[in-house]
């Protein structure tokens, strides 16, 4: 999910500097250069393993830690198979061979061995680092250390003992102090002493001013599936630095949010979630959390998947989007739905990238998400379906809906929604509607599904937004015929 | 007892092969292989790929020094392709250079001249054209063409499953680097090192004693690294011997994929009859088993897919035939279970089938047709300890089997888009390599004169814990702690001609080596402790490692005794060797007593299907599961439940997907799903038989690594049950695996 374009910007260049465990680092690598390619081959750290140079398996799994405006860091989970090493610039960067506490195991690593996590070896350093970014955070659910190794595939355990590792870790952390300090962190031995001198240390690390010529990257978790050898030997601009596209700001009913943002920033968004109190449910189903952790709004929107999930859930919601030249400054805004044109082909002129996003949030509508997949988390969608939807009284007064996987582009339902606007909410209607639907879809037999199954699927995930949404007038029975 | 490397993977210290410290001058290499499935190689152009800076040079068959051929079973797999190409992903060179990058960039500027012929890439097609890999093979019990008069009904069908990825987290990989004189020494992440060793010698035509080869573990085997880790070894030792320089290749997970073979899919026709009180009188079975495009371990695969006809059934009338098709895919290779799991998947949609028709639950035909004490197999060898009703005895017992179908229908009943399934599915997987002639192992243990240990075998580390394993054995011998025991890799210098680690039998056969090693040495040291304690050897014992001359501890420690024996000048050095007893099959006839034992078992599972959007969950595996007396059931049980996962895997979300060019589709991990987390059953309970009768098991602890895999069968058949009480108009095709697409349209099917 990132933005690729090819503009030259002239910048002048710093070497890239980060902790990489308690070690300050420094490289002149091309910033397109791979962080695990660094982390292994540069520093002989071989605890990081190589599982699929695409963000699926979790067995490349680091910290970067970024310091706040408090002195507090902040740890996330990446994918360093993932990460242009300019994203860690003045950064802390944990792999295993750090997190371990003088030499033996940490509390993380104890649970693991206690219930026999640990099976051929090759998974489990990646396991290691994502329970203990969970450990560094303040999150304190039960489904929230389950989700913190949503991205980590293990093919030996079966995950039971996995999970009863996570279980175990989970009571420990339960008792913390509020805020989870990293004083306690570091007496109940989840993470080393150093930990304490690390904001000190990042904050000697210069700032990279906005700098050399090459290659928009935002988290890579696209970019580095499709191209990783090409962006290798190549500079890259990290998004983020560029103006606006980390804001996030309610103008009046309008919420606007910078194409920067990587899901997980949206989650922890307050005017987001207010504006979506459901975002976190519907995000679940996007990838996993370590690629959450990475991935841009701006690059799953240019990536122009047809099943791209932002995509599609933006869609619905009726956004804008507004896009920057940043050679002279300029903007243009444009509906979302006429940024999509043809089969992995966007309204983007070579010179610009996507600055931010905006819907609005005045209006009581009611928004849902709905995808299905082979596999249910980390998977991309067989189909997907959004609707954001507003009643007034029995009628439908205002409707979107977009759906991926049934078309070249993620795609906008606009006939079905003028069939509904106006209409009453009813299974007839909806029936109705379907059959409207049914003519403005197109999908393909891929591997994703067949052509005949997707289209049983929207009508599906189509009934099921009304049931979901309006459980009282509307019943299944009434939509199902079987 | 932990597994011993725990430690070590927990802190990102365990060395796998890409991890090794990489020697000065190290090249790297990468594989050109074919674009299409089937055709002729009329020219291959690599100048552009040698005007690339860093690259060194490329190797084609050209450049073999001796035999182009690399095949286990039956000489049918060049190592690189001459004239003709056979499937998508066949190597037909090696390209050399100074780093993983070049190479990869490089592989890319190669270009081909070909000729395209038709590719057949599946089972049926093959066989309409007769192409197979070896002659048909079949088993046959009782009367079969007659018995069919005798039944009351008889049903027809066909099964189909799927192929499966292996997907190791770790790659295939090896690396090379150039002895003295010639030889070489080979680090391989394989399952068979032997294997390597042999093809090595044979491609480079020099003697085996010139190719050590050596493993420390590896990142996951599953079958896939037993016969398929061979090639990418052999080709940097190739590089190796012409360049006189340590080569190492690791596959990238697309190359991986690509490149290897896979589960073998199966298409079966079957055929069964029953009597009015459904006892099952016939059962007819045709497999037609993709293999691919060249032998590999297929036609060892099809034997225990016979062996395993009829699981846990026993049928007085059997035929069953299996087809080994010749298609243009990657040969298909080993995966936990070997061919087994197909013809088990098979038998149970032949009973399902019948309960559908008959329309009676399915255990009403399961329970009277398990197997019995001495019972015959369809290849003659009877039924010896059998644990099968004891297993749905204990079951019942523990868990009330009525009770949880009555709640299933009450839950199915107060809900209108969620609809629960239950399976219940039995297992009896016979332990042994169903050719007998691999079944023996060595082992070479020191004793070190300070009393340390140190031990090797041909027992491979993949996650099974088998080192562990072996160490157990020997330290619970000894009697001496386990700290001061090493397992040391695993190396064709110090133990040689070893079978692969495979088969379920790893741990049996090597262990019971240890054992051997063990009891050798303890006699020489008891000998010496007899002398010194002027006594009776027989009265002697070590304990604690200290020794005890007629229960009473005589204050010399294990430490002495060995510093002792040494200075003694006895042998603290032994070399054992174990072949299995009592095992025989005559393959002319079809009978005899292939299997050292069995393992038994049962599976209960319900699934949860989302009827609007047909997605499903594993709620609940339980399982009684025959250990036989389990040496460490910490690591059992986690081989069960990995096992399981897989199974589930295989008939749930994992779809294996080609095109008809034979194109790989499900070439990634976002396109090939293997279970993750989520995927879980929710609860899996799994409760051990207590059968510590006499086996041929390493201290009565039976094999743990296939059997369990076979329970994530019954998945499949939950999910059926839980389609059909939605959509009562569900055909209940065999069709696996069952993706969210086929739940589905089953959902939604209409007649």
């Amino acid at each position: 999910m990132e933005q690729y374009v090819t503009k030259m910007f002239n910048f002048t260049g710093v070497m890239i500097q980060f902790i990489l465990n308690n070690q300050l680092v420094e490289t002149n690598l091309p910033g397109g250069s791979i962080l695990l390619d660094f982390i292994r081959g540069d520093q002989h750290l071989k605890g990081t393993k190589i599982g699929c140079r695409e963000g699926d398996c979790g067995a490349c799994t680091v910290l970067s830690g970024s310091l706040s405006a408090n002195d507090h860091v902040h740890y996330k989970t990446i994918t360093s198979c993932l990460t242009p090493i300019i994203n860690v610039h003045g950064k802390h960067i944990v792999t295993v061979e750090g997190i371990g506490i003088d030499a033996v195991l940490n509390q993380v690593q104890k649970s693991m061995l206690e219930h026999n996590a640990t099976q051929c070896g090759f998974c489990t350093p990646g396991f290691v680092m994502a329970f203990s970014g969970y450990a560094l955070n303040k999150e304190t659910s039960i489904t929230g250390i389950r989700e913190s190794i949503s991205g980590n595939i293990c093919r030996c355990t079966g995950y039971k003992s996995i999970e009863k590792a996570a279980v175990d870790i989970f009571e420990q952390l339960k008792h913390s102090p509020k805020g989870r300090s990293l004083d306690w962190l570091i007496k109940q031995h989840f993470v080393p002493k150093y930990f304490l001198q690390i904001p000190v240390q990042l904050k000697k690390i210069v700032t990279l001013s906005p700098i050399k010529a090459g290659v928009f990257v935002g988290g890579g978790t696209d970019l580095y599936v499709q191209k990783a050898e090409e962006l290798q030997g190549m500079e890259a601009i990290p998004v983020n630095q560029m103006k606006g596209l980390t804001d996030v700001f309610q103008n009046g009913t309008k919420l606007t949010i910078g194409a920067g943002l990587t899901a997980s920033d949206m989650l922890n968004n307050e005017l987001m979630m207010s504006a979506l109190p459901r975002l976190k449910e519907f995000f679940q189903m996007v990838s996993s959390q370590v690629i959450r952790n990475m991935g841009t709004l701006g690059g799953n929107l240019v990536n122009a998947s047809p099943i791209g999930d932002l995509s599609v859930l933006f869609l619905a919601l009726n956004a804008d989007i507004t896009l920057l030249n940043p050679d002279n400054e300029s903007s243009r805004k444009l509906p979302l739905k006429e940024f999509f044109k043809d089969y992995k082909k966007i309204a983007l002129q070579k010179d610009e990238l996507i600055q931010s996003l905006a819907f609005e949030t005045g209006k009581t509508m009611a928004v849902n998400f709905e995808k299905v997949s082979k596999r249910t988390y980390l998977d991309i969608a067989s189909v997907n379906c959004a609707i954001s939807i507003q009643l007034k009284g029995d009628e439908i007064k205002e409707i979107h809906l977009a759906a991926g996987g049934v078309a070249p582009i993620p795609k906008y339902l606009k006939n079905t929604c003028e069939f509904l606007t106006d209409k009453k909410l009813n299974a007839e209607n909806l029936r109705k509607a379907h059959c409207v639907m049914k003519e403005e879809i197109a999908p393909i037999s891929d591997i994703r599904g067949s052509a005949e199954y997707k289209r049983l699927l929207l009508r599906q995930l189509f009934y099921a937004h009304f049931i979901r949404l309006f459980p009282n007038r509307v019943k299944s029975s009434e939509l199902l015929n079987v | 007892m932990k597994n011993i490397d725990s430690t070590s993977h927990l802190s990102g210290k365990s060395i796998f092969i890409d991890d090794m410290p990489e020697i000065q001058g190290t090249l790297f290499a990468s594989v050109v292989t074919s674009p299409i499935a089937h055709g002729k190689l009329l020219s291959i152009d690599f100048s552009e790929v040698e005007s690339l800076p860093g690259i060194l040079r490329t190797f084609t068959y050209r450049d073999i020094p001796g035999e182009n051929q690399i095949g286990g079973i039956v000489p049918d797999e060049p190592l690189f392709a001459e004239k003709e190409l056979h499937f998508v992903g066949q190597p037909i060179a090696l390209i050399v250079g100074k780093s993983d990058f070049i190479c990869q960039q490089a592989k890319q500027l190669v270009t081909f001249d070909m000729e395209i012929l038709h590719p057949v890439t599946t089972a049926t097609e093959a066989f309409e054209r007769n192409q197979f890999i070896s002659p048909p093979r079949t088993f046959k019990m009782g009367d079969p063409e007659n018995a069919w008069k005798e039944c009351a009904y008889v049903f027809e069908g066909t099964a189909e499953s799927g192929g499966q990825e292996h997907l190791y987290l770790e790659t295939q990989g090896a690396y090379t680097i150039p002895m003295e004189k010639g030889k070489l020494k080979i680090y391989a992440s394989t399952q068979g090192p032997t294997a390597i060793q042999k093809q090595t010698a044979r491609v480079l035509g020099i003697p085996m004693n010139q190719i050590e080869v050596d493993v420390n573990r590896i990142g996951g085997g599953f079958g896939g690294k037993e016969d398929q880790a061979t090639p990418w070894a052999v080709m940097v030792a190739l590089a190796t011997h012409h360049l006189n320089k340590p080569v190492k290749m690791i596959l990238s997970r697309h190359d991986d994929m690509y490149m290897t073979g896979k589960r073998h899919p199966y298409t079966t026709y079957f055929k069964i009859g029953l009597s009015k009180e459904n006892k099952i009188l016939a059962y007819e079975a045709n497999y037609l088993q993709n293999a691919g495009a060249a032998a590999d371990l297929s036609p060892a695969i099809t034997e225990r897919t016979l062996f395993h006809c009829t699981n846990s059934y026993f049928i007085p009338n059997v035929k069953a035939t299996v087809h080994s098709c010749k298609t243009n895919l990657p040969p298909n290779t080993a995966f936990r279970g070997f061919g087994a799991p197909q013809g088990m998947f098979a038998i149970e949609c032949a009973i399902h089938l019948s309960s559908k028709e008959l329309n009676i639950p399915v255990e009403e035909i399961q329970k009277i047709n398990l197997l019995k004490e001495g019972d015959e197999f369809p290849y003659g060898q009877k039924v010896q300890n059998g644990m099968l009703d004891n297993s749905w005895l204990l079951a019942d017992k523990q868990w009330n089997i009525a009770k949880l179908q009555e709640d299933i229908r009450q839950y199915n009943a107060q809900h209108s888009l969620k609809k629960k399934g239950f399976s219940i599915f039995p297992v009896t997987f016979g332990v042994s390599f169903t050719n007998t002639v691999m079944n023996h192992a060595r082992a070479l243990v020191h004793i070190y004169q300070d009393g340390s240990v140190g031990i090797s075998t041909g027992a491979v580390e993949m996650g099974q814990s088998v080192n562990t394993k072996m160490l157990q054995v020997a330290a619970g011998f000894f009697s001496i702690d386990m700290h001061k025991i090493n397992i040391e890799s695993t190396n064709t210098t110090r133990v040689a001609n070893t079978s692969p680690s495979a088969a379920s039998s790893t741990a049996d056969l090597n262990g019971k080596a240890v054992q051997m090693a063990c009891n050798a040495l303890l006699h020489r040291l008891k000998k010496v402790a007899a002398k010194l304690v002027s006594g009776n050897e027989e009265a002697l014992e070590i304990t604690n490692e200290e020794v005890f001359f007629n229960k009473k501890p005589t204050g010399i420690t294990w430490k002495e005794l060995v510093k002792t024996a040494f200075l003694q000048r006895v042998s603290l050095s032994e070399n054992s060797h174990y072949a299995t007893p009592e095992i025989h099959f005559d393959k002319t006839i079809e009978k005899g007593h292939p299997f050292a034992y069995h393992v038994f078992g049962l599976a209960l599972t319900t699934a949860l299907t989302d009827c609007m959007r047909g997605t499903y969950e594993i709620e609940d595996v339980k399982i009684v599961h025959d250990f036989g007396k389990s040496m460490n059931q910490e690591i059992d049980l986690g081989q069960v439940e990995g096992a399981l996962m897989q199974g589930i895997g295989w008939m749930t979300m994992e779809e294996i997907a080609y095109d008809k060019n034979g194109v790989l589709l499900s070439n990634a991990l976002s396109t090939y799903k293997v279970p993750d987390l989520y995927s879980a059953p929710k609860s899996v309970e799994i409760i051990p038989l207590e059968n510590e009768s006499d086996n041929l098991a390493i201290l009565k602890s039976k094999a743990v690594g296939e059997p369990p895999f076979n329970y994530g069968i019954g998945a499949y058949f939950a999910i059926q049950q839980a389609i059909k009480a939605y959509n009562s108009d569900y055909s209940m095709a065999f069709n696996a695996p069952m993706t969210p697409e086929k739940v589905l349209m089953g959902l939604y099917e209409q007649t």
